[in-house]
């Protein structure tokens, strides 16, 4: 997850192939005081860069689709398997996991490294983050206990959810090594109706408007730059063009211009990929409110940047462009400071910007003492990940 | 009955100490008098919860009437090292709210003000004795809070929030957890913690994820900001009846894997229709196997488009029948009916045993027919009502009085181990609890429990929240092992902590 950008070049990577040797790599580590980084395909160098390592644990030799039980609509996972792969899977049963998180270089996103990191796509609105997409995991822990919780049914109360816990811990507690998965049916259809403005307040109340109607939305974005804006409702199912066709009629009737869009992927590809900076940029996530939707588009306008937004959900993506490291921690502090105290994460920067900042945007506060002493239950000898995440865990 | 374990779950663990005159004294001081019991009389009415087969009469209850108050009685109890167990409506059906005999049982059923509505943002935020229909009541008629259990006009949304509740609209909508999106938590130390807001993806773990079905084992929860959507533009209700469940499973198959996810998706059998029909009289027929109750809901477009498939592939399947619900009082009757199954069962015997086991929706048919076999093999009768949506299994194990109250516990238990051997779950949406905990290590291994055992520490080293739930033996926590270290190069002043 976090090799790009981390001191792990020249550092001994081992790839285990089976998730017991994965428990007996980080136990050995444990004993030795080695800290250990944890790495799936290596397109999400986020964090704070974090401390030297001396071995890379990579789940490349993790990567079997060990179930997909398409009867039940489920999936069960080693984490080194790529969505690209498993969507080739899926479609031919006509179904997805229903997460679409840009894929990075070569498409190489893998399960285990977009569920550490909590990274999630348009497709959020109507089906969830990966936190709610999870049913069960299998970890593998520093004293190379491999425990597992939840199971594979969709529905299932017995012990604690540490999928949950484990889904964006960034490898701080141990290894995800099999994940059990909520899969959906392939929509039927898709369609899209986009509506542009150049006015922030309109675009807001439009989006909001979209996200109170009774329309039965898909994916509902918003994307700003340079003083241009549009929103964007997706639909999916035998009637989604007939109720793109609706949201049109909702645009237009608030004043935007809009039209419907039917072969829209490349719409969609476009807000995936504005969650990604380019090289020598970086990537604010704000976690704010629907209602202050309009603040968030003009805070990214002033910073220059593009912002993509899950309108209904108060997530959004300020991309700031290429910029000498120390003007980058400017902008972003600024970003911080008018949207405070929105949660603002720097996800994408360059390793000067997470080391000089801190990424977490984590104030000092009771639940961050209860984040570690969570982390000092789980990894006692701070072996996973050290110092990469929230307070330094 | 009194299963044998209840006295392990309800007397006092190493390290616990029984309530003392002083700590009553301290409660009626943060409290006042009037809302801490002491009396026999007073007692007896917290002594079970919504399972009445097991029963311990706390030390005392107590009933805070904001967060500074149940901080302080918390406190209070940390200081006495009396262990506490907090309770909302009562409603719940795996023993989750047993006291601990001479502990302390916190209600808090006069926490029950909605603090604010903020529909702009689809959000509520509320204090743990308010009911699940007073939430979407609150946010209507425009929004609505989807999970839905059958005893959402009485049960509270902090029951809901220990133990993730589901309902009947959880397969297209998800359970509580889905819904939850801010908590406020008071830790068993007395620390006030809050776990995320009103906005989502706050930076670090989840913990609230953790702590939304952690049963009462993690801290206590005093506000609550759930998640409301918009009402669907429409909704059709049908029910579809069958010679056989098997039938209607294959049904429900065909429904799923065809792309069409309805808002509810429900079967009741035989037995479960007889019973629900006297009680109600909707009308249904009671010489069927199995009614499929199919609630179609979304955009107008959407619902009208899957319709005719869902009723072609009922008819596919052998549907004797199918009625569609004409109006808003049809559609209601149709849910009463559903909704009444377990009240409704005192009709057909005098005791029941429910059980919540989970499996993989393809195994209906197996595991529906191997619980006729073990009832045959009993001598008792199961009746099925479930969620067939997400294979969430009701099994109503009928019995008379005492005398058959073992073998309908041992039944019972048997069809949750066929469960689990089918690749399913302990429970689906009522909890561990004390009734089921026992199971446990049906599909969690030593170390398995023992990762959750890390989590129950980090949050309550002491184990003074709700203990003897959950986890199948008692344990306590090791120490904390070591403060955190510190990273030499943060040593070195490299790297600085945030």
């Amino acid at each position: 997850m976090a090799r790009t950008g981390s001191n792990t070049d020249t550092v001994r990577s081992e790839t285990p192939q089976t998730g017991s040797d994965a428990g007996r790599l980080l136990r050995a580590c444990a004993h030795d005081g080695m800290a250990v980084r944890i790495v799936g395909a290596g397109t999400k160098p986020w964090g704070r860069p974090g401390a030297d390592c001396g071995l890379c644990l990579d789940s490349a030799g993790l990567d079997a689709i060990v179930e997909h039980n398409a009867g039940d609509l489920t999936a069960v996972l080693q984490p080194g398997v790529s969505l690209r792969e498993l969507d080739d899977t899926l479609l031919h049963a006509g179904q997805m996991l229903a997460l679409d998180p840009p894929l990075g270089a070569g498409e190489a996103a893998t399960i285990g490294g977009v569920l550490a990191a909590a990274d999630s796509g348009p497709l959020r609105h109507r089906y969830g983050a990966p936190r709610d997409l999870v049913l069960g995991v299998t970890v593998a822990l520093s004293d190379g206990t491999l425990a597992h919780a939840g199971g594979k049914v969709i529905k299932n109360v017995a012990g604690y959810d540490l999928a949950k816990l484990f889904t964006g811990s960034f490898g701080t507690l141990g290894m995800i090594v099999e994940v059990a998965l909520r899969l959906h049916p392939r929509p039927r259809a898709q369609a899209t109706a986009i509506g542009t403005t150049d006015d922030p307040g309109q675009l807001a109340r439009v989006a909001g408007a979209l996200a109170h109607s009774s329309l039965e939305l898909q994916s509902l974005d918003v994307y700003w730059e340079a003083a241009l804006g549009s929103v964007l409702a997706r639909f999916g199912g035998s009637a989604a063009a007939e109720q793109a066709d609706n949201a049109r009629t909702l645009i237009e009737s608030l004043g935007m211009q809009a039209a419907t869009v039917s072969d829209d992927e490349p719409l969609w590809a476009a807000q995936r990929a504005g969650q990604r900076s380019l090289e020598g940029g970086a990537v604010v996530r704000v976690s704010g409110r629907p209602s202050q939707l309009d603040d968030v588009c003009v805070a990214a306008q002033v910073a220059g940047a593009t912002l993509v937004g899950r309108a209904a959900l108060g997530v959004s993506w300020i991309a700031l462009p290429p910029a000498a490291p120390g003007e980058l921690v400017t902008a972003i502090d600024r970003v911080r400071m008018v949207l405070a105290p929105s949660p603002c994460v720097v996800l994408d920067a360059p390793a000067y910007v997470r080391s000089h900042l801190d990424p977490w945007d984590q104030p000092e506060d009771s639940g961050l003492v209860l984040m570690r002493r969570v982390k000092a239950r789980f990894d006692p000898t701070a072996t996973c990940n050290p110092a990469t995440f929230v307070g330094g865990i | 009955m009194n299963s044998p374990d209840t006295a392990t779950t309800t007397s006092l663990l190493p390290g616990h100490s029984p309530i003392t005159p002083g700590l009553v004294a301290r409660m009626r001081k943060i409290c006042g008098d009037e809302h801490v019991y002491t009396d026999a009389d007073q007692l007896r009415t917290y002594e079970s919860d919504g399972l009445l087969q097991y029963k311990s009469t706390p030390g005392a209850v107590v009933l805070p009437a904001s967060t500074a108050e149940v901080r302080d009685v918390v406190r209070a109890c940390a200081d006495a090292a009396v262990p506490w167990v907090a309770r909302g409506a009562g409603s719940g059906l795996s023993g989750g709210a047993l006291p601990v005999a001479q502990g302390v049982l916190i209600a808090l059923t006069r926490m029950r003000a909605v603090l604010e509505v903020d529909l702009p943002n689809q959000r509520i935020v509320v204090q743990p004795g308010v009911t699940n229909v007073e939430v979407s009541a609150a946010v209507g008629p425009t929004h609505f809070y989807p999970p839905d259990p059958s005893s959402q006009i009485v049960c509270s949304i902090g029951g809901n929030v220990a133990e993730n509740s589901g309902g009947a609209h959880c397969f297209k909508y998800g359970f509580t957890t889905n819904y939850v999106t801010g908590v406020e938590v008071i830790l068993a130390d007395g620390e006030v913690v809050t776990l995320g807001g009103k906005e989502l993806d706050h930076p670090g773990y989840d913990l609230l994820g953790t702590f939304v079905g952690s049963e009462g084992t993690l801290g206590i929860c005093t506000e609550v900001t759930l998640r409301v959507i918009p009402v669907p533009e429409a909704i059709k209700t049908m029910v579809a009846f069958f010679d056989t469940t098997s039938e209607a499973a294959e049904a429900v198959s065909e429904i799923v894997s065809g792309g069409v996810i309805p808002g509810a998706i429900e079967m009741m059998d035989n037995l479960t229709i007889q019973a629900a029909e006297q009680a109600v009289g909707a009308g249904f027929p009671t010489d069927v196997g199995a009614a499929l109750i199919i609630e179609l809901d979304g955009s107008l477009a959407e619902c009208e488009a899957c319709f005719d498939d869902v009723v072609a592939i009922c008819e596919r399947n052998g549907s004797l029948s199918i009625r569609i619900a004409q109006d808003d009082a049809d559609r209601a009757a149709i849910w009463r009916t559903r909704k009444a199954a377990f009240a409704a069962m005192g009709r057909l015997a005098p005791n029941y045993y429910v059980q919540d086991g989970v499996i993989p929706r393809t195994k209906l048919p197996e595991v529906l027919a191997r619980i006729a076999e073990l009832s045959d093999e009993y001598g008792l009768r199961v009746a099925n009502v479930f969620h067939a949506g997400d294979g969430n299994l009701h099994p109503l194990v009928l019995y008379d009085g005492d005398a058959q109250a073992e073998d309908a516990e041992e039944l019972a238990g048997r069809i949750v181990e066929a469960c689990v051997d089918a690749g399913g779950s302990i429970t689906g949406e009522h909890g561990v609890g004390v009734d089921k905990k026992r199971y446990m290590p049906r599909m969690f291994d030593e170390l398995d429990l023992a990762a959750f055992q890390m989590l129950r520490c980090a949050f309550d080293p002491r184990g003074l929240a709700n203990p003897g739930k959950v986890m199948p033996t008692p344990r306590l926590c090791g120490e904390v092992p070591g403060p955190y270290r510190r990273h030499p190069l943060e040593r070195d002043g490299v790297a600085e902590r945030f």
